[in-house]
């Protein structure tokens, strides 16, 4: 086989299988580790029927939502009705191909890198293909000619916008400190200064997470599909496939925001504790467990955090959301980014 | 109803009629409110109700007196022990009976264990209406040992059934008042585990406070009883103004708020379980000997005459208004309905507030459409 | 209820008087009997406020009822707001089929925070003869008469929206009068008769009667 053919087709295309099949897979079982974890929480056992202790479950509903009647409204905007749910996961799958999920590694003699591909604008990649999921959600409540989904759409509308707003600047902050917009050069950098952006970060760190939440329609911020309210938000019309899509896109979205912000603010791969536990960096205790662990295992903590925000918090209304978006989130993130920009410029940032 | 035109924000916007309900996960049953929508405020509501109607009140003139007791059951589902004992209560005024002390406690025991029950549907469904997912399974896991306890006593969980006219047709079973004890003395340390997951909960005083306000002149105009009353400050309560049963033999305080809204509706409930608690305590403590039931003919023939009972359901003030004309069937048998009435006053409450805010407020209410219905 | 609470207490109870009273639950119910309350100073509150409104006055089991002639019913509600009987507890109706001063008792129930006094207002009015409506007095009287017009068909004058609200918009028939019958009437919306008609589906009204 031409190295070419290798290097630009071959290679990336079973990347890309791997990557979609991961990340499908994650994002179902990320289903049912938030059944589960939410029912330890709520003095229930969650399912437990399909398979041992449940763990066929996720595939159960998929097959379920595979082979359930798709109904469309007679009075829907068809064509719209239908591209609303590929808006939505399309985008949300698009993103991954730019996480990257551990260092190059050599597997015999051929360097392998563990993500798809790194681009030098990554970040901007990210911030520019998510936003593209929202016209899925504003297209699919709106052709679905309902009510309940209108507002749902409108409101997620709403809200995605303006919490793009400061979570791009919480990530303008990173790109400071960093030097780069690259995701890898990012986590690299982090190795090199010898301090994850967590710590220097922490406001930054902070707003970004909480628009994640806000950004993937997660509890407190859960408006556009508050169940009391709106009925299911804009995908109230939806069902089998389609609103599989609309369910897999959330879920993705989730691990796509938990990822970046590994990425950005934990040292991506790296193994914990860069200042305090300087040592342990190259200790032979931890030299065995490999990078891509510790990156799972600190996506696995946000992804938990995400679950045990949905068993605390009661939701915000809508008008306080987007005060606190725009009266609180904008105007912090703001003096944050100008903080870090002095701080970069005297004295020349965690380098 | 006639000034929406001067609250209205934007006189020249359009507006979006939307329909809440009947099949809705926030309603409570089968509500159906017809809102007005200025965008995401609310111009306009109208409660539209009759969905569950089953003509109860008509049913109730087919029954012997004893016969309508399983029908009031059915009315507030959520809380048969303090519709049973309304019903008894009215007839046995009308009828002049005495009931025996034991019965009497047992009534006020059943009724305060109902009203805890009932407070836990409600800070249940309120806070999952909110968005607070949690608090459902807790409250409900102490709604379970309530009606173990009642299953206990009589057999049934939720359509209970439990009390006669003249006392009580069965004594406490073996060991009742030991597991009871145990139950109510639990108690107190769950509300304090409810009140940490919301009463300081930022976001949960950011949704309940100054939602769904009502001064205390319009909450007795709209004649608003029980917790939706006492939130805005009036100290009224039927157990105290007009004590039934051996209520003035107990100890305990009617909670009160002080501005009219969610949060302070929130906090009468939850204080008032306390309170309940309290009421069970002592009723254990007192609980005399004897018989549960008094003398009453085997058929009940009340005199001719109307008589009116109330009693303090959880929802509110639960009257009965019985009519004979000296036969063994009531003549006519009216039911004020707490719930039927507290509803009324929603429009007024949410009109110029948010979407949101309605789901609070029909929350707060805590309505159950089969005693609306009846 | 078991044996001994067979209704035998007067034959024994009569010979032997015991030596302590015994406790009223083990006693013959005390049943009410109606008084005249002509002389109670809630009602000589009212007449006094009122003039010649009060028809009369009956005190039974503890509770005072002043019955008034229907057009004099709004003056006279205004004038018990006016006497602090702020809270309008129950409205509600009475049918009295046959009887000649008028088919339909309308109860009103109130109560005055004050001193915690209740106080209930009925008027007799025939069949077709419409009551002032109390809205203007108590606004928790919209819903309890809209109640009583449904159930009753008793008409309110002056009501803002007197219109059906436990029964839907174009029931025939007022289910809580005595003629109404107890088994219901076939209003036609019977979509589920005992035989389906060949091919299914809901039959027009009266068809589906067996």
């Amino acid at each position: 086989m031409p190295a070419p053919l290798m290097t630009y087709l071959v290679i990336p295309l079973v990347k890309i299988v791997v990557i979609l099949a991961v990340v499908i897979l994650l994002a179902a079982y990320m289903s049912y580790f938030e059944r589960k974890v939410l029912a330890y929480m709520q003095i229930r056992i969650g399912p437990n029927r399909v398979g041992p202790r449940g763990w066929l479950q996720p595939i159960a509903d998929a097959l379920k939502l595979l082979v359930k009647e798709d109904i469309i409204p007679s009075r829907a905007e068809k064509l719209v009705y239908f591209l609303g749910p590929v808006l939505v996961v399309v985008p949300a799958l698009l993103v991954f191909s730019v996480i990257p999920f551990g260092p190059a590694f050599k597997v015999a003699g051929q360097v392998v890198t563990p993500y798809l591909t790194d681009v030098n604008i990554g970040i901007l990649f990210i911030l520019a293909v998510s936003s593209i999921g929202v016209y899925g959600v504003i297209l699919g409540g709106w052709a679905s000619n309902n009510k309940y989904s209108m507002m749902g759409g409108l409101r997620s509308a709403a809200q995605l916008v303006s919490y793009e707003v400061p979570m791009g600047l919480s990530v303008v902050t990173v790109l400071l400190m960093a030097n780069s917009l690259s995701l890898v050069k990012i986590v690299e950098a982090q190795q090199r200064s010898g301090v994850w952006y967590v710590f220097p970060g922490f406001i930054a760190f902070f707003i970004y997470f909480v628009c994640g939440v806000a950004e993937t329609n997660r509890n407190p911020f859960d408006l556009p599909e508050a169940e009391s309210e709106l009925v299911a938000g804009f995908h109230t019309e939806y069902s089998g496939m389609k609103f599989a899509f609309y369910f897999l896109a959330e879920y993705a979205n989730m691990v796509v925001i938990s990822s970046i912000a590994t990425v950005m603010f934990l040292g991506g791969w790296l193994p914990p504790f860069p200042n305090a536990l300087a040592a342990l960096w190259a200790s032979p205790a931890l030299a065995w467990i490999p990078p891509i662990a510790w990156f799972v295992l600190k996506m696995a903590v946000f992804l938990f955090v995400y679950i045990w925000f949905r068993g605390t918090f009661p939701r915000y209304r809508f008008d306080q959301l987007m005060a606190l978006g725009w009266k609180v989130f904008i105007p912090v993130s703001l003096v944050n980014l100008m903080a870090v920009a002095l701080g970069v410029l005297l004295i020349g940032g965690p380098r | 109803m006639s000034e929406p035109e001067a609250l209205k924000p934007f006189p020249d916007s359009e507006e979006m009629e939307i329909s809440f309900g009947p099949q809705h996960p926030a309603t409570h049953g089968v509500l159906r409110v017809i809102v007005k929508l200025d965008g995401e405020r609310i111009v306009d509501a109208k409660p539209v109700i009759g969905y569950l109607h089953r003509g109860t009140e008509k049913i109730f003139e087919r029954e012997t007196y004893n016969g309508t007791i399983p029908h009031t059951d059915r009315m507030d589902y959520t809380a048969a022990a303090t519709n049973n004992q309304g019903l008894v209560g009215a007839v046995e005024k009308l009828m002049g009976v005495t009931i025996p002390p034991r019965a009497a406690y047992i009534r006020m025991m059943l009724a305060e264990l109902q009203r805890i029950a009932s407070h836990t549907i409600w800070l249940g469904t309120h806070a999952l209406d909110i968005g607070a997912q949690s608090p459902f399974f807790y409250t409900f896991e102490e709604r379970e040992k309530i009606l173990d306890l009642f299953e206990e006593y009589c057999g049934a969980r939720l359509t209970l059934n439990a009390m006669r006219v003249g006392g009580q047709p069965y004594d406490l079973p073996e060991g009742w008042t030991g597991r009871c004890r145990t139950f109510v003395d639990q108690l107190p340390a769950r509300v304090a585990e409810w009140e940490r997951l919301l009463t300081a909960n930022r976001i949960w005083k950011l949704r309940t406070v100054g939602v769904g306000v009502i001064s205390a002149a319009d909450a007795i105009e709209w004649g608003l009883t029980g917790p939706p009353l006492r939130g805005s400050g009036v100290k009224w309560d039927v157990r105290k103004v007009f004590p039934y049963d051996r209520y003035d033999e107990v100890a305990f305080e009617i909670p009160t708020g002080a501005g009219g809204d969610t949060y302070d509706r929130y906090l009468v409930r939850m204080e008032e379980m306390r309170q309940s608690v309290r009421i069970v305590q002592q009723c254990l403590a007192k609980l005399p000997d004897g018989p549960v039931m008094a003398k009453v003919p085997k058929v009940i023939k009340p005199p001719k005459g109307d008589v009116y009972f109330s009693v303090e359901g959880p929802k509110g003030e639960l009257g009965y208004y019985v009519v004979s004309d000296g036969g063994t069937n009531p003549y006519r048998l009216h039911v004020r309905p707490a719930c039927f009435i507290n509803l009324q006053a929603l429009p007024e409450m949410v009109r110029g507030q948010l979407v949101a805010d309605l789901i609070a407020v029909i929350g707060t209410l805590d309505i159950v459409l089969g005693e609306i219905d009846r | 209820m078991t044996e001994q609470d067979k209704p035998t207490a007067p034959a024994e109870s009569a010979p032997q008087p015991p030596a302590a009273p015994k406790p009223p639950w083990e006693e013959k119910p005390v049943t009410p009997v109606p008084h005249d309350a002509r002389e109670h100073p809630e009602v000589r509150e009212i007449a006094a406020a009122v003039p010649d409104a009060v028809l009369e006055a009956v005190e039974f089991a503890g509770q005072v009822t002043v019955t008034v002639a229907p057009e004099r019913l709004a003056e006279l509600a205004r004038a018990c707001k006016a006497l602090g009987y702020g809270f309008l507890v129950d409205l509600t109706a009475v049918d009295w089929q046959a009887r000649p001063e008028g088919r339909f008792d309308v109860v009103y129930w109130m109560h005055r925070h004050a001193d915690s006094r209740r106080l209930r207002l009925r008027v007799r009015v025939a069949e077709g003869v419409e009551v002032p409506s109390v809205t203007g007095v108590w606004k928790v009287a919209n819903w309890m008469e809209r109640e009583v017009f449904d159930m009753f068909g008793i008409y309110f004058a002056d009501h803002p929206n007197l219109e059906r609200i436990l029964t839907w918009e174009g029931f025939s028939g007022h289910p809580l009068r005595k003629d109404f019958p107890i088994e219901g009437i076939d209003t036609g919306a019977a979509v589920y008769p005992d035989v389906f008609p060949p091919g299914g589906g809901p039959v027009a009204g009266g068809e589906g009667e067996s």
